[in-house]
């Protein structure tokens, strides 16, 4: 445990920096990190709004495992085709939404920027996570995140996670 | 804009070789654009536009496109789907503004003008006038300004529509082996799993070329090479109907022997014997179809794609956004009666295909390197020889011969010439 009784200041400090730390390992391409920030029976999921409003199963990335956020980044690296391109995320302020001992649920907004080798840079995912933050170990990890995406034409395609 | 195909006076069939040659500007050139609106999308073709279990209940809408034409898909009191113009008799307005929903009828916002939901007008505001004045002219007939009502036709649960009243019945345009292979994924009542939408900046072409092309699925995507998904050295077919306008590509996992695969695609960079998974749950599927078939894109031309990779299904429906530019809309399903665990492997399964698909993402990618090589040119084209280079069925999987079955099928509805 991170600290005693934490007060919700101190929560959403914690939690505010596990997601500005989660943005930075993407927007640097330092993926290989990214994993890290997750528990190993970890869920994480982009989905579009359209489908997550109707209970509806199909996200564009969906992995239950550690594992497969490892995969995901390998693939990356090694396996897939994609344009060159990299990601800035704004972030909003996270909102601490409930705590039930050492997990925090947490709302964060979010907007990926993407610029291409030509240098243009368009809004590329717009959407909000909705977090389950495991404070139980050394450091605060992300049980579950979920990325609900409002921009709903994906842009030619989207292999980095959001 | 004439009545018939224009002649291909750079005809796609010349010399330097056996094979067909498609010139790049059929790609960017907004005279073909217009003129595949006209021939094609509202011409003498037949559209997909849903599956019937998306608009299960009456009242239930959905609007989409054929083409670039804005459409709704409907549900009747009475149970009959029906597709109509989503545009308003009255001054052009979009009458339906959502994605889809339930109504009881179906009212544009503008003026309130009122159309059941086969598309008969049945209300005008106004219409006898206010206090004695304005209102409609006597002679004004409800009968003659519902939406504009097109041709209907579902087999194995897909709907179809055309504007043409003299297209050929639907079993017929599709032939009968597409009929099966439609038939054969819709074979019990299917529950839709959600939509992904991807915009591809290239022309639609490029993608009906994609995946009618089974020589590219083990160059391009490394996932299907190196775990075996999909292999050019599996069992499987490329077989067209008997217009070849349409394409079913199949194969077999598990067909193919791994030690000869080293040696056929010796160092290719798709066949990576070396990339390894940390979470192997991804490819742990189960077998469906008793046929061993375990891949099915089945291409429909003219904006259809039925697939089965693994136990992934789906319809990927082309929706044209001016000549360079496409949307491709992905509606995944399972089945109804699937368990847990099935619903849990399709849900594993869906990173495979999708617009972030493992597999899929990568033809986004291919399409637009094509566009992006081709911006203004006249003159040049492509070169498609594997296989023979005509449209003919191969019972192997190192062929375009689809390919050329599309470009077939396009030259008789289009055409290669340009008017200028």
């Amino acid at each position: 445990m991170l600290l005693d009784t934490p007060s919700r200041y101190e929560l959403q400090q914690l939690t505010s920096e596990l997601n500005a730390l989660y943005a930075e390992l993407i927007d640097d391409d330092r993926l290989e990190e990214w994993p890290e920030l997750f528990v190993s029976d970890c869920v994480y999921t982009v989905i579009s709004r359209e489908n997550f409003e109707r209970n509806m199963d199909s996200a564009a990335i969906y992995c239950d495992s550690r594992g497969m956020l490892v995969d995901r980044i390998v693939s990356l690296r090694k396996a897939n085709i994609f344009p060159v391109h990299a990601y800035r995320h704004i972030l909003g302020p996270t909102r601490m939404v409930s705590t039930t001992g050492a997990l925090a649920k947490t709302q964060t907004n979010y907007a990926v920027l993407m610029t291409r080798t030509d240098g243009h840079t368009t809004i590329y995912n717009s959407g909000k996570y909705i977090d389950e933050i495991d404070l139980s170990g050394e450091r605060p990890l992300f049980r579950s995140k979920i990325a609900v995406f409002d921009t709903n034409l994906i842009d030619t395609m989207m292999v980095r996670p959001i | 804009m004439t009545d018939t195909a224009l002649p291909d006076e750079n005809t796609s069939r010349t010399a330097n070789g056996t094979g067909r040659r498609i010139p790049y500007r059929v790609f960017t050139d907004p005279e073909y654009h217009a003129r595949e609106q006209e021939k094609i999308f509202q011409g003498e073709a037949w559209s997909f536009v849903a599956l019937e279990a998306e608009v299960p209940e009456a009242g239930d809408f959905k609007s989409t496109f054929i083409g670039e034409t804005p459409v709704i898909v409907t549900r009747a009191a009475d149970g009959a789907v029906h597709v109509v113009v989503n545009r308003c008799a009255h001054r052009g307005a979009l009458v339906c503004r959502e994605l889809r929903g339930n109504r009881p009828n179906l009212e544009c916002v503008y003026h309130q003008w009122a159309y059941d939901l086969a598309g008969n007008l049945i209300g005008v505001p106004f219409r006898r006038g206010l206090k004695g004045q304005g209102g409609m002219p006597g002679d004004f007939d409800m009968k003659q300004h519902g939406l504009k009502q097109l041709r209907v036709g579902i087999v194995g649960g897909l709907v179809f529509a055309s504007f043409s009243q003299s297209v050929v019945p639907l079993n017929d345009f599709l032939g009968p082996l597409v009929v099966e292979h439609i038939e054969r994924i819709m074979h019990k009542p299917i529950k839709v799993l959600g939509d992904q939408r991807q915009y591809v900046h290239g022309n639609w072409k490029l993608y009906a070329e994609n995946t009618r092309d089974p020589y590219h699925a083990s160059l391009l995507h490394l996932f299907h090479n190196t775990f075996g998904l999909y292999r050019s050295t599996q069992t499987g077919k490329a077989l067209m109907d008997s217009e070849k306008r349409h394409s079913l590509l199949y194969s077999i996992a598990a067909s193919n022997d791994d030690a000869a695969d080293k040696q056929a695609y010796g160092d290719s960079r798709t066949f990576d014997t070396e990339f390894k998974l940390q979470d192997m749950s991804l490819l742990k599927g189960r077998q469906e179809f008793d046929d061993g078939i375990t891949l099915v894109i089945l291409a429909v031309f003219p904006n259809l794609v039925l697939q089965q990779i693994q136990n992934t299904l789906a319809v990927r429906q082309i929706v044209p956004k001016g000549q360079e530019a496409f949307e491709l809309v992905w509606t995944h399903f399972g089945y109804a009666d699937d368990d847990a665990e099935m619903q849990a492997i399709r849900r594993k399964q869906t990173n495979l295909i999708g617009p972030a698909g493992l597999i899929s993402m990568e033809d986004g990618e291919a399409v637009e390197i094509v566009q992006n090589a081709i911006v203004g040119e006249q003159q040049a084209t492509s070169f498609i020889a594997m296989g023979g280079g005509r449209a003919e069925d191969a019972d192997h999987l190192v062929t375009e011969g689809a390919i050329v079955g599309f470009w077939d099928s396009y030259e008789k509805l289009v055409g290669f010439g340009t008017a200028r």
